[in-house]
């Protein structure tokens, strides 16, 4: 397993051809294109991301089975953790969301009436329901990690509560791509069909991994924040 | 593909004379057996056997119970039973009968793959009855109530649109009601 898994001295765009889409993560991880030929480390240090950090993201995306052990997470500077989950909120929020829902208008557009208006209104509750999700983690847990990070014994949230709220963001995702691609009546326009079934697939995916790595890579992080800092969950 | 056998009868002899008769053949599952008469629905409903084995003077409404589940009701007879009342079963399997008797009368009573490919994937009238419910917002008790069932059998309803639709939340599964015309446009506020 472990073989397979990226090293520093590979070249960032063999990493991309191999795995184009880890190319949505680049921007979020704080890198821009133009990256030439440069070894994933050089890009990395030219950026100021943790080369350690970018490689665990990028093989917790490639790799489904890879979870990464306590020793790795723990051996790893995860100061870059949670800027990352807030641009990935603002990624899903202001661009792929708003992107879905424009093919999505259309389909409603040619639904017409009243069905339109029950199938758009049924993804901007889910529109709603991701955001508010998101914006819990960014009041409540996300400031603190940022606290524990720095050492203060922060006891205004305990992550036990994490995962125990975790609901989940992808189902409804699932719902959608069923109802778009097998029950759509024949008047609507297969091209805008197909646009957004890609779209919802690719951040559905996306979305799974961004769950995972907060289950598995921010959780035990901050569990274990949180006993060194002699709070009791 | 194995027929799916569910036998509903309270008598343990009698089923466990029929399990050893039947549990060696490969053209036959056979499901834990109902013992209680009460419990029928509940079960075809949850297991989805493709035969139902059953004493038809346990039966209330066989015509209620085909429409609502695409099964083969075989009765079981071991004693006088009128000939209206057997009319509306696909076959009759006395106890008496011989052991090959009984699995040929089965076999031959169990749908065919195609058709029962075919049911697997289509809302049964009951469970289409079950969703417009739930698009109206209904919650289990009162779609139980309505549809005169137990909420445990609105569950089991659920869980099947569910599988065949691949639409969890309440929210999709109204969408797709309206999609496929099932609820009209006024009834749905």
């Amino acid at each position: 397993m472990k073989s397979r898994l990226f090293s520093s001295d590979s070249r960032l765009s063999d990493l991309i051809t191999a795995h184009p889409s880890l190319l949505t993560l680049l921007t979020r991880l704080g890198i821009s294109l133009g990256f030439g030929d440069r070894s994933i480390a050089d890009v990395c240090e030219e950026s100021g991301v943790d080369t350690s950090f970018f490689l665990l993201i990028c093989n917790v995306y490639t790799f489904n089975n890879y979870i990464p052990s306590t020793a790795t997470i723990l051996g790893t500077d995860m100061t870059g953790l949670v800027p990352y989950l807030e641009k990935s909120h603002r990624y899903y929020v202001d661009k792929r969301l708003p992107h879905i829902e424009r093919h999505l208008d259309a389909i409603a557009q040619q639904l017409g009436g009243r069905i339109g208006k029950v199938f758009i209104s049924f993804f901007q509750e889910y529109k709603q329901e991701v955001e508010t999700h998101f914006l819990h983690e960014e009041r409540e847990v996300f400031p603190h990690i940022a606290a524990l990070m720095s050492g203060k014994r922060d006891t205004s949230y305990k992550i036990g509560e994490f995962l125990h709220n975790h609901s989940d963001i992808e189902g409804k995702l699932d719902d959608l791509l069923n109802i778009v691609f097998k029950y759509l009546p024949p008047q609507v326009d297969d091209d805008n069909v197909l646009d957004v079934v890609y779209d919802i697939l690719r951040l559905s995916e996306d979305l799974k991994k961004h769950t995972f790595i907060e289950e598995k890579i921010m959780v035990p992080l901050v569990q274990h924040l949180e006993t060194k800092l002699g709070i009791k969950g | 593909m194995k027929q799916r056998l569910l036998i509903v009868e309270p008598s343990e002899v009698i089923v466990e004379g029929l399990k050893s008769i039947l549990e060696g053949q490969v053209r036959f599952k056979v499901l834990d057996p109902e013992l209680d008469p009460d419990r029928y629905m509940e079960r075809i409903v949850a297991n989805r056997p493709d035969i139902v084995l059953i004493n038809p003077t346990l039966v209330d409404h066989v015509a209620k119970l085909r429409d609502e589940n695409p099964v083969a009701l075989v009765a079981l007879v071991y004693q006088y039973v009128e000939r209206e009342t057997l009319k509306n079963f696909d076959a009759v399997v006395d106890i008496r009968d011989s052991r090959a008797v009984i699995i040929e009368t089965l076999a031959q009573a169990s749908p065919g793959e195609s058709e029962s490919g075919k049911s697997n994937y289509e809302l049964t009238k009951r469970e289409t009855a079950v969703l417009v419910q739930l698009a109206q917002g209904k919650t289990n008790k009162e779609i139980a109530d309505a549809l005169n069932v137990s909420v445990h059998t609105v569950i089991s309803h659920r869980k099947n649109i569910t599988r065949k639709t691949g639409i969890k939340s309440v929210a999709g599964l109204t969408v797709y009601a309206m999609l496929n015309n099932l609820i009209d446009e006024i009834s749905l506020l």
